[in-house]
């Protein structure tokens, strides 16, 4: 009937986390059964998926990142000189001609500190690259903890900053989108493939966008009192409504925004053509 | 229809303690705590396991189920992979007092810690009056059976034993964030800033908000979501956020 699994003293090899004194001596960091790494395996791979793309054309896609009458996500705005000339596009060379890397990088900060401190983006990364913990009951390795009470993680309380500022470069997007339905003279009423990828693109990120956390708590959330505040609360709902998806709305406008610039990309270095519906 | 199934129950105390192997038979429509149960009237009437309601209500048999924090009365034979060996544990996060049996006085001694609702200056018990609208979220987290999965879970005080005196827990906190949402709760009248003293004594920032004690959670209260994140901002409205400190200066509505 009994199975000795290890000596009773082997338990407390560690001393520290479940293995502290007084606490069950078992002497496995974790007796989970189901494959719990696999998740954050995917995590990884899809975050480093995109992380490589995204640096690869950050840094070297000047040159393809137009293709009338689309522009890539990634170089709009573009606020130094040496853009691609966008006919009515977001093209304000604000940073003049001095700066000679790639345009992407001023503005990618942006987007970056917004997924960066976001409060789903944070679980994925502590998971799966931190292993903070690696998986829930699954014992973490790290000897010592602060969480996000000290620097530079205590930076984390800043995420509502960046939202503010990808409402305007969501907007900005929006206006991309809108001048798709030109045709690559310029001319109005005219519609491609493209169109609709930087549509669906500019559609999740604005659904992203708005179901952060911190827009929740802004449009609602921070109130005692929503009876007194019928017009927020109802806002609050939608958004709340939102952000239960957040996580999902998170991993899409991710792809979609490397599909889009892919697409661009694709056009501008001449693989194929765009097709026009109209 | 019956078959045989292999337990393995850790069994031990404070001293020290193993993996027991049990053969026993398990029938349709049982949970983990029903063969617990045949365990200890057929084998080891020794065998010390906390439970009372059978029900999911008590919150009283939180254990650990190949090795995920689980109430056995709630955890249905049929989910567990057939055939295989089932093993439960006591709740690592706590100390042992014997076999399942752990002491969970940690958390009394958070629950204590906590100042308790305010009522508002002249109204009597029995006189408060309140929106649905503004208490449905702190209803959510009144849910909750006190079951201490999530402080079992929770990775700050189950991997680090040295932040238990500093960190309260997402039980406790989503205690907080239920009090700072009340809208009767006058604890600011009374110089008590709840949101300040979830960051700077119940150890908010500890929490880096990766959602085990939501996926814990018996009774299904979106924790994470809901009442710590929600708190979080609270504290940067607070702390962090000069338009927003500005903007409650100046509008006297909340």
């Amino acid at each position: 009937m009994t199975t000795e699994t290890r000596p009773p003293e082997a338990a407390d090899s560690t001393g520290r986390g479940v293995h502290s004194p007084g606490r069950a001596a078992i002497a496995q960091r974790h007796l989970r059964l189901d494959r719990w790494w696999l998740p954050q395996v995917m995590t990884a791979a899809g975050l480093l998926l995109f992380i490589g793309y995204s640096t690869w054309r950050a840094f070297f896609g000047l040159h393809t990142s137009y293709a009338a009458p689309y522009v890539s996500p990634f170089y709009s705005p573009c606020l130094a000189a040496n853009c691609p000339k966008m006919d009515g596009g977001a093209d304000w060379a604000l940073f003049g001609g001095w700066w000679s890397l790639s345009p992407a990088l001023i503005v990618l900060i942006f987007p970056l500190g917004f997924r960066l401190t976001c409060y789903y983006y944070r679980k994925a990364y502590y998971r799966s690259f931190w292993s903070s913990p690696p998986a829930c009951a699954v014992a973490e390795p790290h000897a010592k903890y602060s969480g996000e009470t000290r620097f530079p993680l205590i930076l984390q309380n800043i995420h509502r900053y960046f939202f503010y500022v990808a409402i305007p470069v969501a907007g900005i997007l929006t206006w991309d989108a809108i001048l798709g339905f030109r045709d690559p003279q310029g001319h109005w009423g005219h519609m491609g493939l493209g169109t609709l990828v930087l549509l669906v693109n500019v559609s999740l990120i604005w659904a992203y966008t708005a179901s952060c956390h911190s827009c929740r708590h802004i449009v609602g959330g921070r109130l005692r009192h929503f009876s007194k505040h019928p017009v927020r609360y109802r806002m609050w709902t939608w958004v709340s409504k939102l952000n239960a998806r957040h996580m999902q709305l998170a991993w899409a406008s991710l792809f979609s925004v490397g599909l889009a610039d892919l697409y661009v990309y694709l056009l501008a270095s001449g693989a194929f053509s765009d097709p026009r519906f109209f | 229809m019956s078959y045989e199934a292999t337990f393995r129950v850790w069994r031990g105390d404070a001293e020290g303690g193993e993996l027991t192997d049990f053969q026993v038979e398990v029938n349709d429509g049982e949970v983990v705590l029903d063969v617990v149960h045949r365990i200890q009237a057929t084998q080891a009437p020794d065998l010390a396991v906390r439970w009372n309601c059978k029900a999911g209500k008590c919150g009283s048999c939180s254990a650990e189920i190949n090795g995920r924090p689980r109430l056995m009365c709630m955890t249905r034979m049929s989910t567990l992979p057939p055939g295989e060996t089932v093993t439960i544990t006591p709740m690592r996060t706590f100390p042992v007092l014997r076999d399942l049996v752990t002491d969970v006085g940690f958390n009394y001694q958070k629950a204590r810690e906590i100042p308790a609702f305010i009522p508002p200056q002249g109204v009597k018990p029995g006189e408060y009056r309140m929106q649905q609208e503004d208490v449905n979220r702190s209803q959510e987290f009144r849910k909750c059976i006190e079951c201490f999965l999530c402080q079992d879970t929770c990775h700050v005080v189950r991997d680090h034993e040295e932040n238990k005196p500093a960190f309260a827990g997402p039980r406790f906190l989503m205690r907080m964030a239920e009090l700072d949402m009340h809208p009767l709760d006058a604890a600011g009248d009374q110089g008590l800033d709840r949101k300040a003293t979830a960051q700077e004594e119940h150890g908010l920032g500890y929490c880096n908000i990766t959602k085990c004690c939501t996926e814990v959670c018996p009774e299904g209260i979106k924790i994470t979501d809901n009442a710590l994140i929600p708190l979080k901002e609270r504290a940067v409205d607070r702390k962090y956020d000069p338009l927003v400190w500005l903007g409650s200066k100046i509008s006297r509505r909340r």
